[in-house]
């Protein structure tokens, strides 16, 4: 079974290879390779998913790469990762879909970059080392960086500067620590990181664990991103292409996350819970301050940006939260809102494609010419603004749950988050698809049957995810419990004045 | 004559030599017609000392002539570095010479010549040979300098390096000689034998090593000795400007790791302090002075110098693996900022008329593979993952971390964030402007194309399969301590 998990890493790598190898000049033949390509990736991955719920690492692979430093080729997939890298194959080929005719110019680039960030996107949800980790977060950083820079709208030069910038600035950070950990343990090794820590063999001071725990959660801060760290993120949105912004928001953002859950939380737990309090404010004023931007909002991409914003803050509230309910309510989150806000960003670019334009007040009434378009818009609008039986209802309901149990103020001010939620996105529908249809409106064409291979599954999806939660929850909670529970028990153990409080 | 005399230790430098005569002689003795051969003869020669550099280590390691020349894994890492240095710079001048109508035969020699004197800087035990190798070394490369004897900016730039570099020499020399004083002699374990046995007076000791760190920071534009280093950098031929920024630099660096672990580990907790300074300064200097260059070489001159930065941090963690990091991070540095200055000299033409940052807009549409390669060597040198430049990197930051330098580890990788800027502006030049008034790029002549081949195959090799030469690096640091 390893083998798939491989495959699933190789696959777009390998497409890589050959597009580089096709004449330039031939770019229908680049175009279906690429979509080849990603689709073998998604085929072969969707198999990972079919195996026993357990909370273990799955389809692992070690083998040797480095001696020394000892960094090895350690891949392999737990409850979280399957499913963001089932993310990651799923919304490549959607994304090279939706570029197919969005692109025109250095076609053969496009599509080589599309699939090495593919390629370093899945890399970062598999790696189990820490270096191998650490260089697929690199890798990822380059491609999107051309795809903003070189295929974005007018002020995309300043948008990817401003990304990578922002992005290294954070993962300088990351490698510090990780060399920092790695002169402390002796091991590059993830799991085996973890059991030198957790049987006590290595040791991490309480300033250490507080110092190394600042710089993986900036590095991680900055991809999710949390407020005040988001800055970058409109920008890269609204000037990158669709595919760019598809996968953006749908993959890069819950790398950042990612990177909270596996490393942030087991590795630093004493800081981790130290700082929450801290994090959660944070992550609730970023939920509230998105959702705001967003009723004021004239372009519809910035628009869907700050939702994004607002949105990941649920994350990492939940994540913060160290309940089960909680951090489960964070995963869910994590793979609906890559689906919703993908399919945003994908309706969006279709809406741009019509009419050059990404203002809103441009549009209106398109809901007589295009009623497919305007059927699928909602959907998807109001399964980000968590309508119960759609997907994100599912993730929200949890987070707000589970940090109920820890403190009703945050879940109380995060559920007007939800509200305003509704408010800005039913409205931008109104705004775009209803009222008087003028004459340019009349002439918009409904969705081709492309459009419809691409949008269809995601909406598909967001009603499964919606509707029948236990197909992905079971798998989540298993691998969830293992980061949740020892983080209590250890706290515990580390904290006893807590329990002598209480009994007072 | 007696049949004991082990040439075997010296014969990379006798071939250097004696191909540099035989070229001398077959430029006198040509039609004018014919003198690529010469070129070919070069690298022949090149090659040759490359294999001999090897089969002397293999066939007979250890001391020679006296405890002068060392035949140890660290001399043969270097001087095989340094001939593929010389290999790839010969192959990148070829075309430019003829473009720019420049004396063959002349700059060939020049650059064997320069080649034996830092083959002799790697393999010296002893200080006297150290300081000749560094002269030879050094006079070739000032007239390599001033080799476009039209140009004012290559005359300047040639009277730069020479004053400078006599002076810093001169430091360097008296470094020597205060030392000698002390220890009463020249060769590096003995020095350190007396050190040890407290027969050298100490304050001479550390005026003399300090005087050496000047002359060799110098040599290596470190900070606060670089001011020469732009200047310098953008009025030499590109190849040539290839060639300074690698090959002497790390015939230096050799001899100060060499110099500092064998002779002086005693003197350490100094040594932390004035390179943990200059390191810092030589990064920060470095990125700041390239952030706002529009000339691409006294961009990379300025990037030179932030990476000697880095280097000295590996110095300053003073252990084996930092010495093995710093010769690691040297071979991939050579890889990488060889190949961006072979593209850089392709792409000036001729009379080095296209050396503005600006002139390389669209130059990816214009040139895929030529803009390819040069994004390749700039995100290497920018540290990106999958590139030498990145496991260099890694290490030197490893070994910074293992000697408690937490601090200048945060603030070099600070560093490393901030370049990443400079380096991707002229990859947003190159890729994300439109082209404007052209600059004509010649196509690829075979020699350059060979050239750029090599460096990118360098750079990638270095960055997924370092194990190899680090493993070479590690054993031969090793062998410094005894």
């Amino acid at each position: 079974m390893a083998a798939l998990l491989n495959a699933a890493l190789l696959l777009p790598l390998a497409g890589f290879l050959v597009v580089l190898a096709l004449p330039r000049r031939d770019e229908h033949l680049i175009r279906w390779t690429t979509l080849f390509f990603t689709l073998a990736a998604f085929a072969v991955s969707v198999p990972l998913a079919l195996g026993p719920v357990t909370a273990d690492f799955q389809h692992e692979t070690d083998l040797r790469w480095i001696d020394n430093p000892p960094i090895r080729y350690h891949v392999g997939v737990d409850g979280i990762s399957l499913w963001l890298v089932l993310l990651v194959t799923l919304l490549t080929p959607v994304a090279a879909l939706a570029s197919w005719k969005h692109v025109q110019s250095r076609v053969k680039e496009f599509f080589l970059f599309l699939l090495l960030l593919e390629t370093g996107m899945i890399g970062v949800f598999v790696a189990l080392d820490l270096f191998l980790f650490y260089v697929f977060w690199e890798v990822t950083l380059i491609p999107m960086y051309f795809l903003i820079g070189v295929w974005g709208h007018e002020r995309r030069i300043y948008a990817a500067m401003k990304f990578v910038l922002y992005t290294m600035a954070g993962s300088v950070l990351m490698l510090a620590a990780i060399l920092w950990l790695y002169n402390a343990t002796g091991t590059l090794d993830y799991p085996r990181m973890l059991e030198l820590l957790g049987s006590g063999e290595a040791r991490l001071g309480r300033q250490a664990q507080f110092w190394l725990f600042l710089a993986f959660f900036i590095a991680f801060a900055i991809k999710v991103p949390l407020f005040p760290l988001h800055t970058w993120l409109p920008d890269a949105h609204v000037e990158a292409p669709t595919a760019g912004s598809i996968l953006l928001a749908a993959v890069l953002l819950k790398m950042g996350a990612y990177g909270l859950l596996r490393f942030s939380l087991p590795l630093f737990p004493l800081a981790a819970q130290r700082l929450a309090p801290a994090i959660s404010v944070l992550a609730v004023v970023g939920i509230l301050y998105g959702a705001l931007v967003c009723l004021a909002q004239p372009n519809m991409k910035k628009l869907v940006a700050y939702s994004s914003v607002s949105h990941m803050g649920f994350v990492v509230l939940g994540i913060f939260s160290f309940t089960q309910l909680g951090v489960d309510g964070a995963v869910y989150q994590m793979l609906s809102h890559g689906v919703t806000t993908g399919a945003l960003f994908l309706l969006v670019g279709m809406l741009y494609e019509r009419r050059r334009s990404l203002e809103i007040a441009a549009y209106g009434g398109l809901a007589t010419p295009a009623p497919r378009l305007a059927t699928v818009f909602l959907i998807t609008s109001l399964a980000s603004a968590g309508l119960p039986l759609l997907n994100n209802f599912v993730g929200e309901y949890l987070v707000l749950q589970g940090v109920a149990e820890v403190d009703f103020r945050y879940a109380a001010w995060a559920a007007a988050g939800v509200v305003l939620a509704a408010w800005y996105l039913l409205w931008l529908y109104q705004r775009v698809f209803l009222g008087e249809a003028g004459e340019e409106a009349a002439g918009v064409k409904d969705l081709s049957p492309r459009e419809m291979a691409a949008i269809l599954p995601l909406v598909a999806l967001m009603i499964w995810m919606g509707v029948y939660p236990r197909s992905f929850l079971p798998r989540i909670t298993a691998s969830t419990a293992r980061i949740v529970q020892p983080t209590e028990l250890r706290v515990e153990r580390a904290a006893p004045y807590r329990a002598s409080s209480d009994a007072r | 004559m007696p049949d004991n005399i082990p040439w075997l230790a010296l014969l990379p430098e006798i071939l250097l030599s004696s191909f540099g005569v035989l070229v001398m002689l077959g430029d006198a003795a040509m039609a004018p017609g014919r003198k690529w051969a010469l070129g070919m003869v070069t690298l022949l020669g090149i090659y040759c000392a490359g294999a001999a550099a090897l089969t002397s280590y293999a066939v007979s390691p250890g001391r020679a002539f006296s405890g002068m020349i060392v035949v140890d894994g660290a001399a043969t890492f270097f001087r095989l570095l340094i001939t593929v240095i010389g290999l790839v710079t010969v192959l990148a001048s070829m075309s430019y010479l003829r473009r720019n109508r420049l004396p063959q035969g002349e700059y060939y020699v020049l650059i064997l010549f320069s080649m034996a004197g830092q083959g002799l800087m790697a393999a010296s035990g002893e200080m006297i040979l150290l300081f000749l190798g560094l002269e030879i070394s050094s006079l070739s490369t000032y007239v390599l300098a001033g080799f476009l004897r039209q140009d004012s900016r290559s005359s300047e730039s040639a009277l730069k390096y020479f004053f400078l570099g006599s002076f810093a020499t001169a430091f360097l020399l008296y470094g020597v000689a205060l030392i000698y004083g002390a220890a009463g002699t020249t060769e590096l374990a003995a020095i350190r034998a007396a050190i040890r046995n407290g027969e050298a007076e100490g304050g001479l000791i550390a005026a003399g090593a300090a005087l050496l760190f000047v002359g060799l920071a110098f040599k290596v534009s470190a900070a606060p000795f670089h001011i020469w280093t732009p200047d310098v950098y953008q009025g030499a031929p590109s190849p040539v400007t290839a060639f300074l920024s690698t090959g002497p630099k790390a015939a230096a660096f050799a001899i100060f790791l060499r110099v500092f672990f064998t002779a002086l580990p005693e003197a350490g907790p100094v040594w932390v302090l004035v390179s943990w300074i200059s390191a810092f300064l030589s990064m920060l200097i470095g990125n700041f002075g390239a952030l706002v260059q529009n000339n691409i070489k006294r961009m990379l001159a300025y990037s030179s110098i932030a990476h000697a930065g880095y280097v000295l941090v590996a110095f300053t963690a003073g252990s084996e693996v930092g010495a093995a990091a710093a010769m690691f991070y040297l071979a991939a540095y050579a890889a990488m900022n060889l190949g961006a200055f072979v593209v850089v000299s392709h792409f000036a033409s001729r009379g080095e008329r296209y050396v503005e940052i600006d002139d390389y807009a669209g130059l990816g549409r214009r040139r895929p593979f030529l803009a390819a390669t040069l994004a390749i060597f700039l995100l290497s040198l920018a540290g990106i993952p999958l590139t030498g430049g990145f496991f260099g990197k890694f290490y030197i930051f490893r070994a910074a971390v293992e000697a408690d330098l937490i601090g200048l580890t945060v603030l070099g990788l600070m560093n490393t964030a901030l370049a990443a800027y400079y380096y991707l502006r002229v990859m947003v030049v190159m890729y994300m402007e439109e082209p404007r008034e052209t600059a004509p790029v010649a196509p690829l002549p075979p020699g350059i194309a060979a050239a750029i081949v090599l460096s990118v195959a360098a750079t990638f090799y270095l960055g997924i399969f370092p194990g190899g030469v680090l493993r070479f690096a590690t054993e031969s640091a090793a062998g410094w301590g005894r």
